[in-house]
């Protein structure tokens, strides 16, 4: 009796089609790039600087991460994106990529991209980049997504990790600046999220995810986001009434916190009766809007404050 | 060894193969490079130069 069986006729083995590009869209590279911007602000907020080598090393190595984390989510998640329009097409559940590659792909990714940062940069980022994916794919996507609505409230915290990871690759700590900047994206994330399960809500259903629409009901939701966005925009202003910007800064998120508020309170309006729920729709276009363009007025404020300091130097 | 124990990729088996391969190599190829320029960054060109 042989002791290896070359039995490549048996059905169980299969040949893999996965292309690198198939890969690549497991590390939700959408998702990646707001995590790479995002942490890149927190990189030039800091007060200090680093090789600028060394800059970039650390912004891949935080993308890499974030692209980790996605993997072992939809790893864990394929049996629900399968059932959701918005993730059927995803690797995992079209076929393309095995569960077992995803898994895989994602735990090596995470050990290089910890491994990377810590020895290249300094082990209090990697401590916060390994603890953010542990948290992403372990605490939110294994544990609250199909257990609490607060599912994405305290998930939130993955998501909105970056920019202090960011200052951390730079400064070596962690300062109440880079908890502000932390604090924006935790708060922006429930009403981003919450306008999206409103009109999709029935994909949620189908899946079995306790998303607030599907356990609380519309009304309470509508009411959280107003609520949430009441909480958002004074803290988006935070920056410049705490002194880390100038008024440029403090004017732009102003005005950007007031539109965050008009459309939820547009939300809060919307009769239980509108299927179509455009005021919802309306507000998860611009609260994509809101982050891109608060984060992007923090870093242009940075920029020219540090052009202005080097003038005057 | 016979036919049966022979696996004959399918063309678009190959074309998947190659291109995951590409990507592998170009990845190590980028950690080699990050390393070595990562290196002469945290311990400047002093690095190279050590009592014998």
């Amino acid at each position: 009796m042989a002791l290896v069986h070359n039995r490549f006729d048996d059905q169980t083995i299969r040949m893999s089609e996965a292309t690198a590009g198939d890969f690549f869209a497991l590390l939700k590279p959408r998702v990646m790039s707001l995590v790479v911007f995002t942490a890149f602000v927190g990189m030039v907020a800091a007060p200090v600087t680093i090789n600028p080598f060394l800059a970039v090393v650390a912004i891949l190595a935080i993308a890499i991460g974030a692209g980790a984390s996605g993997a072992l989510n939809m790893w864990y998640d394929a049996d629900i994106d399968a059932v959701m329009t918005r993730t059927a097409s995803r690797p995992v559940p079209s076929g393309k990529v095995t569960p077992h590659e995803a898994l895989t792909f994602g735990l090596v990714l995470s050990a290089l991209s910890v491994m990377t940062l810590g020895v290249l940069v300094n082990w209090l980022s990697a401590a916060l980049l390994a603890f953010t994916i542990f948290f992403y794919a372990v605490i939110y996507t294994m544990w609250l997504k199909r257990w609490t609505p607060q599912n994405i409230v305290i998930g939130g915290a993955a998501g909105a990790l970056p920019p202090m990871i960011g200052w951390a690759a730079v400064t070596g700590s962690v300062s109440f600046e880079s908890v502000v900047l932390f604090l924006i994206t935790f708060l922006w994330t429930p009403p981003h999220f919450w306008a999206l399960a409103l009109f999709k809500s029935q994909d949620y259903e189908r899946a079995g995810i306790p998303m607030m629409p599907n356990v609380a009901g519309e009304a309470s939701t509508r009411r959280q986001i107003f609520a949430y966005s009441l909480l958002l925009a004074p803290v988006g202003v935070a920056p410049w009434l705490l002194g880390y910007t100038t008024i440029g800064y403090g004017v732009v998120s102003l005005a950007l916190g007031i539109g965050f508020v008009w459309y939820a309170w547009k939300v809060l309006q919307m009769p239980d009766s509108d299927r179509v729920m455009k005021p919802a729709k309306q507000l998860f276009a611009y609260s994509l809007l809101y982050l891109f363009v608060i984060f992007a007025a923090y870093l242009a404020d940075s920029v020219i404050e540090r052009v202005f300091a080097l003038g005057g130097a | 060894m016979s036919d049966k124990d022979l696996v004959t990729l399918t063309e678009k088996q190959k074309k998947a193969r190659r291109s995951r391969n590409v990507a592998i190599g170009l990845a190590l190829a980028a950690l080699v490079i990050i390393f070595y320029l990562a290196t002469i960054a945290k311990f400047g060109p002093g690095i190279l130069d050590r009592p014998l």
